[in-house]
């Protein structure tokens, strides 16, 4: 299923034009030299393109060099794309976060006068007040009071939180919004710097750091790049060498873009096109949550099917995972097909924090307008109100209960009426007892730490399936024990929230501060898990395996790919040798895929390498599949895939295009 | 083939997997400092030798300061043998009066023997003279063959240390190699050799009248203990000008079996070592399974190419260039093992074996001198492998790649790239230049596609310091002596210079320990990834120059043209 959802939201319309667009001018080379292995593939566009130029100059235009320069162009251009989605994506995601910061006013408390200010002028340590009603303009620690906020802008999660001064629940975020009474908040973020500031830079990939690893591979590829590099720059000299030998004019050695042909093909292209692209969309994987739709409620009086429909019609430009599922649950349950939206003249209205509904607004044959409004309750309880409905005590229950259960009930509405409630479920796997079991499989080993005595934390222990853990710890025996970890050569994972987790949260190599913990917490970790679920920490280490196999999969398939390409190309470039005037020398009987001519079996070679980097933006984009398996299964699986499919692939690609080419 | 030939390919093979862990373990009592049987013998020469030269044995450096003491060992040997080249016929022990030799000759023959490749761009017994053969030669054969120890032993305590900077002591295992390991083995060996009937003197040369009436000089020396060395230490430079294909310096099928098999004992059994030393005797295993099925493999082509049937010459095996008295397979077997273990030495001319035979020669020289390799730089060349593969195969499980415990981060990735590069640069980049310069092709025996071999072998035979020729080159000429010399330094300190970085920065490291999610390196799967990379990476950097040279000429050669 998150298979389908993705693909779905990969072929929005605005994200490609928008990203087709973003490609052109990603040909700015002070951006392609962040890539090395694509900066070389447009030198080498360049270089060919200056030559069918001076071909055109000098009258002896040729077709086959015309052809070269395109695809390598295509080759950039594609890479670019690849690069392009994610970050569009990503953009998508933060533009209404941005909105949010920028237009926000606070009431600012100078010498106890309250005084109107932007939330951009806020300092650290300046006090202010918010009000129900209010967005808080920035990140702070309640200092006094208490009230209920709603976090969804930040996480997603509809049901308002508490938060109020002292003890472990005083850290409030920039952009949420507080729901009833007033508390008075200390600055804790320099303008620029809070947190909704870093969500933005970081999604955008503008402070996007390249990881340890995502390093190294860059040295590998480039090393490799270098080595095929030499292989190419020597072959002229080889060639003349063997020219001569064979009583051929010099004047057939090598052109350049036959060259420049060769050395992109050789060069890991694909895996160095869709790198950066891999990294991107493993942070936007991140922020996505795992829900879904998993049934419909109808209110008395109200059909599934109705109930079916009209969700999947306010969902249908809902690119949120909600949104998507709902469609395909609709589809599902009552074959029920998903319509497009200016077809049938309506517009969507998207989510806001201020609103907390989205839904379409649409006119039917008669001319009458209709507004079906899908979100959380007390939202559609207002929107009914407003338009003289009734919202009827039924609803409320099966709110309560989904809500009870641990699920997300979202409550659908049209014009006055109350359709119905979809059930959302967090998408966990089994139990925490089978998470803990998976994190053993991955090598991981669960520790519980807690200040319950010790028979207590026992129970606890045991009942979750946690490995091992430390009862009565004091904030001491907790860094103690991660530097004790540390020193054995473990990597430590740390989740907590309250201010005594700090330092440990610090010394750990991972520290996930729950968002629901407090501003020590939060800026002691490296990360703040929005959705305080302690079993986060699965999917960072999922999301981080997934982009380590990724990466890894399509270097294997990048370089086995040159096995084909070199028996496309070489005896293309070598047929002459050695021929004894007939024109086909030995080296043709390299040419195992029996291509058409020397021409369109490079031309082949390189349009498949051009080609292979579009083809594996979707897997790039979505991660090859993590399964908590052994890492020699693992390693079978993907070296299957990857190494022997990487070798076998282009060799039927190549012959295809050669055929295509040659109809 | 016959079913005797079969019989001595399984011996050779049954006797190098029964004598490694013997001599693996021997050695790994010989470093890690442990007692053992040799030490009563030259226990006292060991403690004379750090006394007079001022060594505390015990205190170890980190790899900054040992690849100081080694460069600086390395370029003092070089300079020894230079002067004495270029003097050496004011020097002792010269009773056929040979000249000084030219100094750039000079340059080659002792980079050559510095660097453990023993490419010999001279005629040994018409240039050089007793005094340089011994004082210069032999005791390079001896001190490249212990750098390379020294080499993986650093590489060794880099792996199995934790949260250090010290590597060692190069002085300590240089001597401990030389006087414990290469020494004992080269007497035995010696001895067994002049038994066989190899000369050891210092008779001037003797003139004969041949049956047919000819006057004849017949070369003389003490060849027998640079011979043993020279097996051993996967050095290769025979005393006379062909080699081992000389009565005097491989006179009996014995002498010959063993001498084939001397040349791979030592880089086979720090297989072992290294396993042992590391803490697990099956990485050692793994690492030898790799090489033994590499060698098989090259073997078993060469072999093939040359028993099936020439189409010019109909059945014939051509014993044109082979070792004609004791027949194609020992040929054959010798250009494996002598290629594959960076030794060098020869008992027939690679220039004469039909083209696939001579391109697994090159091809087993190309792929780095890894299977098995030279003394010590084998393994720590296998090393640099290792660390590309484990680094692919970690990202592939989704896990940050580890070796042996060690996180293989960006660092060691680089350097590792720069090892690859360095021969794989001085290969393709020098025969470029040799195939369009006139001083590059006027040394060329023969035409058409295997004069181009001749040029890739030089090259690769130098870059992987391993010292055979295709023979058919005329390469004592300035050109070829200059660009060999120093396609012979890159591809000697290009590679442990690099992996040498690689040691002390593993050193550093803490050790991880094993879980469910750690990647296994002691088993067959990665075995196969290893040999699949190590397939690839070589093949994907040579197989264009390849093609033009040996697979182009096999081809040829099917089509009835020979050059």
């Amino acid at each position: 299923m998150s298979t389908k959802q993705n693909t779905n939201s990969l072929f929005n319309k605005k994200i490609l034009i928008q990203a087709a667009k973003d490609s052109v001018f990603k040909l700015n080379p002070v951006m392609l030299i962040k890539n090395p292995v694509i900066f070389i593939v447009a030198i080498g566009s360049l270089l060919t393109t200056v030559v069918v130029i001076s071909d055109i100059v000098n009258n002896s235009f040729s077709s086959f060099n015309f052809q070269i320069a395109i695809w390598l162009w295509f080759t950039v251009l594609f890479a670019n794309f690849s690069e392009a989605i994610p970050e569009g994506r990503a953009k998508a995601l933060t533009e209404s976060l941005r909105n949010n910061r920028t237009q926000t006013t606070a009431s600012k408390v100078e010498w106890s006068q309250e005084v109107s200010v932007y939330a951009t002028e806020l300092k650290k340590g300046d006090t202010v007040v918010c009000e129900s009603g209010d967005i808080i303009p920035s990140d702070g620690e309640v200092i006094e009071g208490i009230a209920s906020v709603d976090e969804s802008a930040i996480t997603g999660e509809s049901a308002p939180v508490i938060r109020e001064s002292g003890g472990d629940r005083s850290a409030v975020t920039g952009g949420t919004k507080v729901i009833s009474d007033r508390i008075l908040i200390q600055i804790t973020s320099e303008p620029g710097n809070t947190f909704i500031d870093r969500m933005i830079a970081l999604v955008e990939g503008a402070k996007r750091q390249k990881t340890p690893n995502e390093i190294a591979l860059s040295i590998l590829l480039s090393g490799l790049s270098i080595i095929f590099l030499l292989a190419v720059v020597t072959l002229p000299a080889f060639f003349g060498y063997s020219l001569s030998a064979s009583g051929l004019p010099m004047s057939q050695n090598l052109t350049l873009p036959v060259l420049i042909a060769l050395l992109v093909c050789l060069i890991p292209t694909t895996i160095g096109g869709l790198l950066s692209a891999i990294g991107i969309s493993g942070m936007d994987r991140l922020l996505q949550r795992n829900v879904m739709a998993t049934d419909f409620i109808p209110a008395e009086g109200v059909k599934n099917e109705e109930l079916a429909d009209a969700a999947q019609l306010s969902s249908l430009s809902d690119e949120t995972p909600e949104g998507r599922s709902i469609v395909i649950l609709a589809k599902e349950k009552f074959n029920i097909r998903g319509r497009e939206v200016h077809q049938l003249n309506a517009t969507f209205i998207p989510f806001t924090a201020q609103t907390r509904m989205s839904g379409v607004d649409f006119k039917t044959a008669d001319g009458k307008l209709h507004q079906i409004r899908k979100g959380a309750s007390e939202a559609i309880r207002t929107f009914v109100q407003t338009n003289n409905g009734f919202y009827p005590q039924k609803i409320q229950d099966i709110v309560s209960d989904l809500a009870r259960q641990g699920a997300t009930p979202l409550v659908v509405a049209e014009d006055n009426r109350v359709l119905g409630v979809i059930h959302l479920k967090d998408i966990v796997k089994g139990g925490i007892k089978q998470r803990f079991a998976e994190l053993r499989k991955m090598g991981i080993k669960t520790v519980m730490i807690t200040g319950d005595n010790s028979l207590t934390a026992a129970a606890i222990a045991a009942e979750a399936g946690v490995d091992d853990f430390m009862a009565e710890a004091t904030p001491e025996d907790k860094l103690r024990r991660i530097r004790e970890e540390q020193a054995n050569g473990h990597l430590v994972g740390m989740i907590g929230d309250g201010t005594n987790d700090a330092p440990a949260l610090a010394q750990a190599d991972i520290g996930i501060a729950m968002n629901s913990g407090t501003q020590a917490a939060r800026e002691a970790g490296n990360m703040v898990d929005l959705d305080s679920n302690p079993t986060k920490l699965i999917e960072v280490v999922e999301v981080g395996k997934q982009l380590l196999m990724t990466r890894g999969s399509l270097t294997t398939f990048s370089i086995a790919n040159d096995v084909a390409k070199y028996f496309a190309i070489m005896p293309a470039i070598a047929i002459s040798l050695y021929s004894g005037g007939s024109g086909v020398g030995p080296l043709s009987a390299l040419n195992i895929m029996n291509l058409g001519s020397p021409q369109s079996a490079i031309l082949s070679a390189v349009i498949f390498n051009a080609l292979i980097i579009i083809l594996l933006v979707p897997l790039a984009l979505k991660g090859v599949r993590y399964r908590p398996v052994s890492a020699n299964n693992a390693l079978i699986r993907n070296l299957l895939i990857f190494g022997v499919g990487g070798l076998i692939a282009p060799f039927a690609g190549i012959k295809l295009i050669d055929v295509l080419i040659n109809l | 083939m016959s079913i005797q030939d079969i019989i001595q390919i399984i011996l050779f093979i049954t006797l190098l997997i029964a004598f490694t862990p013997i001599l693996g373990n021997y050695m790994s009592n010989v470093f890690t400092g442990s007692r053992h049987f040799m030490q009563p013998v030259f226990g006292w020469s060991e403690r004379l030798i750090y006394k007079f030269a001022g060594i505390n044995s015990n205190e170890e450096t980190n790899w900054k300061f040992y690849t100081f003491g080694l460069l600086l060992f390395n370029l003092t040997g070089f300079v020894f043998v230079f002067l004495i080249q270029i003097f050496q016929q004011y020097l002792p022990f010269n009773p056929s009066h040979l000249a000084n030799v030219s100094w750039h000759s000079a340059f080659n023959t002792s980079v050559s023997f510095v660097t453990n490749t023993n490419w010999q761009g001279y005629a040994g017994e018409t240039t050089l003279s007793y005094f340089v053969q011994m004082v210069g030669l032999t005791v390079q054969n001896f001190v490249s063959a212990a750098t390379g120890i020294a080499v993986i032993l650093a590489v060794i305590r880099g792996i199995s240390r934790k949260t250090t900077d010290k590597l060692g002591n190069f002085w300590t295992d240089l001597t401990r190699s030389v006087l414990y390991v290469l020494l004992p083995l080269s007497i035995i060996f010696a001895i067994i050799l002049v038994g066989q009937g190899v000369v050891q003197n210092f008779n001037s040369y003797e003139t004969v009248q041949t049956l047919q009436g000819a006057e004849q000089t017949i070369p003389m020396g003490p060849a027998a203990s640079q011979i043993a060395i020279k097996q051993l230490g996967t050095n290769g430079g025979g005393f006379f000008n062909t080699n081992s294909s000389h009565p005097f310096e491989n006179p009996t099928p014995f002498s010959n079996f063993l001498e084939m098999l001397f040349i791979l004992l030592i880089p086979a059994a720090l297989t072992y070592t290294y396993g042992k030393m590391v803490g697990s005797v099956r990485q050692g295993w793994t690492i030898f399974l790799v090489m033994m099925i590499l060698f098989v493999s090259g073997l078993s082509i060469s072999l093939y190419s040359e028993y099936s049937a020439n189409p010019i010459f109909g059945d014939l095996q051509l014993m044109e260039g082979k070792e004609t008295r004791f027949g194609i397979t020992n040929s054959v077997l010798w250009s494996t093992s002598t290629s594959a273990a960076s030794n060098g030495s020869v008992n027939a001319m690679h220039d004469c074996l039909s083209p696939f035979a001579g391109m697994v020669a090159m091809v087993n020289i190309m792929l780095g001198e890894i299977i098995f390799g030279g003394v010590g730089a084998g393994l720590y060349g296998m090393v640099v492998f290792i660390i590309i593969t484990v680094f692919i195969a970690g990202l592939m499980v989704g896990r940050t790649p580890e070796y042996l415990g060690k996180k293989i981060e960006a660092f060691e990735v680089q350097m590792a790239i720069i090892a690859i590069l360095a021969p794989g640069f001085v290969i393709l980049v020098f025969s470029a230049w040799a195939s369009v310069s006139s001083a590059g092709l006027s040394s060329l025996n023969n035409a058409g596609p295997h004069g181009f071999s001749e040029i890739l072998y030089a090259f690769s035979s130098a870059a992987g310091n391993n010292g055979s020729a295709f023979a058919g080159l005329n390469a004592n000429t300035l050109f070829y002596n200059l660009t060999l010399g120093f396609g012979m330094l890159i591809g000697r300190f290009g590679i442990i210079v690099p992996v040498l970085a690689i040691a002390g920065n593993m050193a550093k490291k803490k050790i991880t320990p094993v879980s469910l999610g750690t990647f296994r390196t002691d088993n067959w799967l990665f075995a196969g990834l290893l040999i699949a990379v190590i397939l690839i990476v070589g093949g994907l950097t040579f197989f264009p120059a390849i093609s033009l040279g040996p697979i182009i000429e096999h081809l040829l050669m099917k089509n009835g043209i020979t050059f």
